[in-house]
């Protein structure tokens, strides 16, 4: 199983078992006059603090608006975002650090999660895994990792192609599938959960 | 027929837009529900029998019966973070049938006189997301939501909050925090959520499927609903069926219906005539059953007279091929990851768990590590503040008590080709041949 290694304790409590560094300047809320901000990102987090106006409760969107116009919560992003909300960076980033679909590296922007959870590997998601990382290697574009149950159990062994569900992949299908991931195509069309009837008989005969 | 309610025309095109859900009978009980008494609307609820679907099983009216009556702001918060490995229900639902959940949220929202309410979806399900999101907008559109529905005098407002992956942010109280931008650690109970929830306000948290089951009990009355199901587990449940069966799914059937109709009867039981090894029956928390559990009734009360529990409702099948070890290490290493750190038992007893099972998988470990490994699962049990560590301790404990056996004979395996591969490195190194 491929390791989503998040902190040298492979938890997700960066520096828990570490003392404060007491010599450390104090972080501050960086000056909304001198940041520049992209037009796109302000817009999206006004948008996000418009739905969710209460305390910090637009964190969660506004991350998503970084991630999406730097690819990853890059620190400049988070600075920029930030000084629109009126907050000190570090209080986003340690709520970025919390969640799994948050990446604080920079690495491929087409994402491919590969659900390694029991269901999936009764069904041989440990060797999808293996497959499709073979097929792309070190591709920059494309972030490839193992994931925990995406709830797509029914179709195992899956992946979610830039959040689309997939499944269940044949190991002979990966190489199509890692063609039409290279070239921007619809993943499986066939095999996409979107368009899957409902398993239970009852509903067929109505 | 009766045991088809939250799947009715579950798969007829375009039934998750609101003219086909209208044409339907869709948006018929919300009306009906907002002529009532909240009192009496509560009482029906609770008359119904519905438990939550979520995991805990919840007498669904009583949560909303606790929940204090006054001017402050009260708040309906719908968990569609599901991510208990094994569940897969609240998708087909929400991808297919959004409307049947948000009329379910509305008539709970009025039931407690709830202005803001949300639905936290986990952010993996993106489409989902988007078919609801495009849900709640035509609900706004027609005045399902927004000032003076139907002319009833309560004004409801509906968001839609994305999670970013994170297990946790399923326990209510971790959700809540999620909620309110912060890192998904679950809060100390008491206050329970019913007095201090979202923003410190009274909060009613449910299911995805427990809000999507209101409609039909409007409709059916409670005693209708009740007559549903058995004893004390009144109603349909979605059962996702997963893991080595030939037909996996979800299927909607009458709590009490047995366990082997489920695996073999709907779900095909395990492909090429091979033999149940064991079977989690309510998601990967719950305590493993086997073979000689299969008559077993899926309900609440006989799931928990077995040992188990019917958790989120997802049965996972293992076929005799597979090693337990190799269930465990899946086991460990998912609530080692998910677990939120805010808690010791919890945080290092997964920690300790997934590098005991690691040790068994490379030949290092001994038998006695078993005993070591049992004994950390029951410090675990009750002794942290969420259920997660519980989620690993319960079905980790049960296999190593039901598959002991197995268990040492891996160890045993495993143990014998580590020494043998290393007698061969240190012959080869030597130029000794043996
Ligand atoms: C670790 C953990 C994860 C949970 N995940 C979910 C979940 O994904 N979805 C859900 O509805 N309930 C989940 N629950 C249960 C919730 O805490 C809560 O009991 C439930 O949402 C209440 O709704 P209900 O009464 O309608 O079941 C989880 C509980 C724990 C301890
Ligand atoms: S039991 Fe685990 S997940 Fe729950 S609060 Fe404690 S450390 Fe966090
Ligand atoms: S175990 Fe893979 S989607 Fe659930």
């Amino acid at each position: 199983m491929a390791d989503v290694k998040r902190f040298t304790h492979d938890s997700r409590i960066p520096g828990w078992d570490r003392a404060a560094d007491l010599d450390k300047e104090p972080a501050v809320v960086p000056d909304a006059a001198t940041t520049e901000v992209p037009a796109e990102l302000r817009a999206a987090i006004e948008d996000a603090v418009r739905r969710f106006p209460v305390g910090d409760s637009a964190f969660i969107p506004v991350l998503y608006a970084v991630q999406e116009q730097y690819g990853w919560c890059s620190p400049e992003g988070i600075i920029q975002a930030a000084a629109v909300l009126g907050r000190t960076p570090a209080a986003l980033t340690a709520v970025a650090t919390f969640y799994d679909m948050f990446e604080m590296e920079p690495l491929g922007r087409k994402t491919v999660y590969v659900c390694t959870n029991i269901s999936c590997s009764l069904c041989g998601a440990d060797e999808l895994l293996e497959a499709l990382e073979g097929e792309f290697g070190e591709d920059p574009d494309v972030n490839v990792r193992g994931f925990e149950c995406l709830g797509a159990c029914d179709i195992a062994p899956m992946a979610s192609v830039n959040g689309a569900y997939v499944g269940p992949i044949a190991l002979n299908e990966v190489p199509e599938l890692a063609r039409q991931i290279r070239e921007g195509e619809d993943p499986l069309p066939a095999k996409q959960m979107i368009r899957r009837p409902c398993a239970d008989p009852k509903v067929a005969e109505k | 027929m009766t045991d088809t309610l939250l799947f009715e025309h579950i798969d007829e095109p375009g039934l998750n837009t609101i003219d086909v859900y209208m044409a339907r009978g869709g948006y018929t009980q919300l009306p009906i529900a907002l002529k009532m008494k909240r009192e009496d609307l509560i009482t029906e609820l609770t008359g119904s029998g519905l438990r939550g679907r979520g995991g805990a099983g919840f007498p669904m009216g009583r949560k909303a019966s606790f929940i204090p009556k006054g001017d402050m702001q009260k708040y309906v918060v719908c968990n569609a973070d599901e991510s208990e490995p094994g569940t897969f229900k609240d998708r087909e639902l929400i991808q297919k049938n959004p409307h049947q959940l948000i009329e379910g949220l509305i008539i709970a929202a009025f039931a407690i006189d709830a202005t803001i309410n949300y639905i936290y979806i986990r952010g993996e399900y993106d489409q989902q997301a988007d078919i609801l999101d495009a849900a709640i907008a035509e609900a706004r559109e027609r005045g399902m939501l927004g000032e003076n529905i139907f002319g009833s005098g309560f004004d409801v407002q509906l968001e839609l909050a994305r999670g970013a992956g994170a297990y946790i942010c399923g326990e209510e109280t971790g959700l809540l925090d999620s909620l309110e931008g912060k890192r998904g650690n679950p809060r100390l109970k008491p206050p329970f959520p019913a007095n201090e929830g979202l923003f410190n306000g009274p909060t009613l948290i449910n299911n995805v499927e427990t809000l999507s089951a209101i409609p039909s009990i409007i409709k059916l009355g409670a005693e209708g609903y009740a007559a549903i199901g058995v004893k004390d587990s009144a109603g349909t449940k979605l059962v996702s069926i997963s893991g080595n069966v030939q037909r996996p799914g979800n299927y909607e059937v009458a709590l009490g219906t047995s366990s082997r109709e489920l695996i073999y009867g709907l779900a095909g039981g395990p492909p090429d005539g091979r033999k149940v090894k064991c079977w989690f029956p309510g998601g990967s928390s719950t305590v493993v059953l086997t073979a000689d559990d299969l008559d077993v009734g899926y309900d609440y009360d006989s799931l928990e007279a077995a040992g188990s529990a019917l958790g989120s409702g997802a049965i996972i099948v293992v076929d005799e091929t597979q090693s337990v070890v190799e269930l465990a290490y899946k086991l460990a290493k998912f609530y080692s990851h998910e677990s939120c750190g805010k808690c010791t038992p919890c945080r290092e007893g997964t920690r300790w768990t997934f590098h005991m099972v690691e040790r068994i998988k490379e030949g290092t470990a001994t038998p006695m590590d078993l005993d070591i490994m049992a004994a950390v699962q029951d410090q675990i049990i009750g002794h942290c503040l969420c259920v997660l560590g519980d989620a690993m301790a319960m079905p980790i404990g049960s296999l190593i008590a039901k598959f002991r056996d197995e268990f040492e004979a891996e160890i045993e395996t495993n143990r014998n080709a580590r020494e043998a591969q290393l007698a061969a490195q240190f012959s080869a190194a030597e130029g000794i041949t043996v």
